[in-house]
């Protein structure tokens, strides 16, 4: 070969202009289109929680009115999930990886990928412009008949706004789902794939049978609101309690499309960092189906003080017992894993470590309001709260960070400051506890959610938590200041810093426009560190 | 976990040269099999689009078997029950316009493809007749609506969903008339053969599911109680 290194062509590099980003039909370009809009996303939700904080931080109720507080907690509910915690991994991470992963080209529908990006930033601006004029104040759940006929702010708006992102997912979903099925490069057999892309499956199949459900429910709920039809209204004999099955038959199963591909995303930096082969492969691969599918059978437990019979409730108590064993055995195999492997301490390591802690709890948490007599006392209280910020922060942001800081040397070709990462992990670890954790026995105490002022024997466990907060908000910052600085100062990263398996590591960093040069073929199982010479730095 | 290949496996196929074939696909038939694939899981997710509705529907005609009779025979049998058979007719057209594309016809295809949409727009034009008599009768649900008798209240939620069923049909309709055209238009360019057909039969996938929503709307909406009572 010739003596000088050439300037290596990448998906970065090869074309410059705005329209070459707006108009790319690359996953890799439109993973990163994503991580724009997501974050903006994030940090205006977070502003939303500031502000929640802000004002729980003193009994009264003195900073903001009480109407604007219903407003602030339903924009950070609406903002948060809808577009942070459902599109964060799958649209960002998953876009980007996985397509690596299977060693194709791209995904299976590239203009359609682009168009789901397009369709979600057009499903944003409404939200959003329905939040700068006036704001929504029915909580992110639009329970009927408040949404329907009680609150004068912009829910059609905001309805409009939700509805069009469903597509988004539903499209991304599809897309993965089908990519998954007809772009796997030769040797990679079902029972070889990378973990992340079963998660992403299973996300796949949630995304597909969930989302139209949501669809409709808000699209039934604007018709009513805005053209004063029936379905919903008591007034007429319709039931309000039809329209919380509807919403819980996709809010709940959204909550695996949240925590599935972080899942995914901890069992790849899981393996990689502990230098072995993942425990259990075909139990972590089938767990990830089982809960997509018990995900289906457990949205009710989101009703039982709302009026449905005894014996409906007891069933769906005993399904929400049964989804806990799947994900479960997930974590006893992220353990086991662990267990005599050669654990490598990196930033991406601690991020997933922290997930595993906090998703436990959360987890554990989760029985407690799956149990019928418990969630009587628990229900609609601080509780609740801790135990699904647990789950969608605790878990679902922590194995988005863990993801994004073990493939960001791919996205980039930069390596972030691992110091940094680690005193942000760590920091964002204690702020998340020390937020939430007092949140429990808040709840426990009796203070409900949603409520503008509390009484003053509330204040010292409400003053941890608001101090808490903004301990984690330096924690997210600080990760936004050293990946942006990652990539002016970054060290150029290599093609595979963690040593690890997978065919995303095979190509270089950042890859190439069309990915590979030759098209991988695979001869092993996913994870095969013991036959390989490990060389850990 | 990687080797590599020292040849590309898209440079020795058969097909390797189509024009219809996209670059990070390896053969026509798998792009063939991504894009079949594809259609099927969108009908699954109309599926359970329309499936809440079906849902809303089932649980109010079992608490209000009275109103949903009084509201199913404000409807016009006689305009649904030509609707169905247009409707149906339309699928015939379409499953040989795929046919057609099948077998390379690019006339016919073209021809055949006309008539569905043509059948198509008569169906929406029955239904805009249907529509404007709601109108008149007073039974589009919201301030104006009014339906004597006791159960009003629950027939003007049978009205709200028949408007909300049927109006999302209808939009699926448009939607696939839409597509119809810009399916025909290239079958006109002659760009589907016998080695490529694919957006022509994935199109039939997307009309003939349409087609058995209206063939589940049509007895659920129409033909409530018709077995008991004479048509009123």
């Amino acid at each position: 070969m010739a003596t000088t290194i050439a300037r290596r062509v990448t998906y970065l590099n090869n074309e410059h202009t705005l329209a070459s980003w707006l108009l790319t039909k690359d996953h890799k370009r439109i993973g990163i289109l994503y991580l724009i809009v997501v974050t903006t996303a994030f940090f205006l939700g977070g502003l939303f929680a500031t502000l929640v904080r802000l004002e729980l931080a003193t009994p009264a109720g003195d900073y903001v009115s009480a109407e604007t507080y219903n407003k602030l907690f339903t924009m950070h509910g609406v903002t948060m999930v809808f577009f942070v915690l459902i599109p964060a991994v799958p649209a960002i991470l998953g876009n980007f990886v996985l397509p690596l992963m299977l060693g194709a080209k791209d995904v299976a529908f590239p203009k359609i990928n682009l168009l789901s990006w397009y369709v979600f930033v057009i499903g944003f601006l409404f939200t959003v412009y329905a939040m700068v004029t006036g704001g929504v104040d029915t909580g992110w759940t639009f329970y009927t008949p408040y949404s329907s006929r009680a609150s004068n702010t912009n829910v059609v708006m905001t309805g409009i706004g939700v509805f069009i992102t469903g597509f988004s997912s539903i499209l991304t979903g599809l897309n993965f789902m089908v990519t998954i099925h007809r772009m796997r490069a030769p040797g990679l057999t079902w029972f070889r794939l990378p973990l992340f892309v079963w998660a992403l499956y299973a996300t796949s199949f949630v995304q597909i049978l969930g989302t139209p459900v949501i669809a409709i429910t808000v699209l039934a709920l604007a018709v009513e609101r805005g053209l004063h039809f029936g379905i919903f209204d008591p007034a007429l004999g319709g039931d309000p309690v039809l329209f919380q099955h509807m919403f819980w038959f996709y809010s709940h199963p959204a909550v695996y499309i949240m925590i599935l591909p972080p899942m995914g995303a901890i069992s790849e930096v899981i393996a990689t960092f502990s230098r072995k082969s993942i425990f259990g492969y075909s139990f972590v691969a089938f767990s990830s189906l089982a809960i997509a599918i018990f995900g289906f059978l457990v949205w009710a437990h989101h009703m039982f003080v709302s009026g449905i019979s005894v014996y409906s409730a007891l069933v769906f108590s005993f399904l929400t017992y049964a989804v806990a064993i799947p994900s479960a055995i997930k974590v006893f195999n992220w353990t086991a894993t662990l267990y005599r492997g050669a654990v490598w301490l990196k930033a991406p390591m601690m991020w997933a470590l922290s997930f595993i802690g906090l998703f436990l709890i959360g987890g554990l948490t989760g029985i407690f309001t799956a149990s019928l007599g418990i969630d009587v006392h628990l229900h609609d209280t601080y509780f609740v709260v801790a135990h699904f910020h647990f789950i969608m922060v605790g878990g679902a942001i922590m194995g988005y960070f863990a993801g994004l800081h073990y493939w960001w040397p791919k996205i980039t070709g930069r390596m972030y400051s691992d110091i940094w990462a680690k005193v942000a992990a760590i920091i964002v670890f204690c702020g998340f506890n020390l937020t939430f954790g007092p949140q429990f026995i808040l709840g426990y105490l009796g203070m409900p959610r949603r409520y503008w002022a509390y009484p003053p024997e509330f204040q010292t466990l409400n003053v941890l938590s608001s101090a808490g907060a903004s301990i984690l908000a330096v924690g997210y910052i600080l990760v936004g200041i050293y990946m942006v600085a990652s990539l002016f100062k970054g060290e150029i990263a290599g093609d595979n810093p963690w040593h690890a398996t997978g065919l995303e590591w095979t190509t270089q960093s950042p890859p190439l426009p069309h990915n590979f040069e030759v098209q991988p073929v695979v001869t092993e199982e996913a994870y095969e560190y013991v036959a390989r010479e490990v060389k850990v730095g | 976990m990687a080797e590599a290949l020292t040849a590309h496996g898209d440079h020795g196929g058969p097909h390797a040269h189509h024009p219809a074939l996209q670059h990070h696909f390896d053969t026509l038939d798998q792009q063939h099999e991504a894009a079949t694939l594809g259609m099927w899981l969108f009908l699954i997710t109309e599926v359970l689009f329309f499936g809440g509705l079906f849902l809303a529907y089932m649980l109010y005609r079992v608490w209000y078997p009275e109103a949903w009779a009084e509201g199913s025979y404000q409807l016009n049998l006689t305009l649904g029950a030509i609707n169905t058979v247009v409707l149906i007719g339309s699928s015939l057209t379409m499953a040989f316009a795929v046919r057609a594309a099948q077998t390379g016809l690019r006339k016919a295809t073209v021809g055949w493809l006309i008539a569905t949409m043509l059948l198509g727009l008569t169906f929406l034009v029955i239904k805009y007749f249907e529509y404007a008599e709601k109108f008149e009768h007073h039974h589009v649900p919201g301030s104006n609506f009014s339906f004597p008798g006791p159960h009003g209240d629950q027939v003007q939620i049978y009205f709200s969903l028949y408007f909300l069923m049927t109006g999302l049909h209808a939009t699926h309709m448009l939607i696939g008339f839409g597509l119809l055209s810009v399916i025909a238009w290239m079958a006109h360019k002659g760009r589907f053969s016998e080695q490529w057909s694919t957006p022509v039969e994935i199109s039939g996938l997307y009309w003939h599911f349409v087609d058995i929503v209206w063939i589940f709307l049509f007895p659920l909406l129409y033909l409530v109680d018709r077995a008991h009572t004479p048509v009123g």
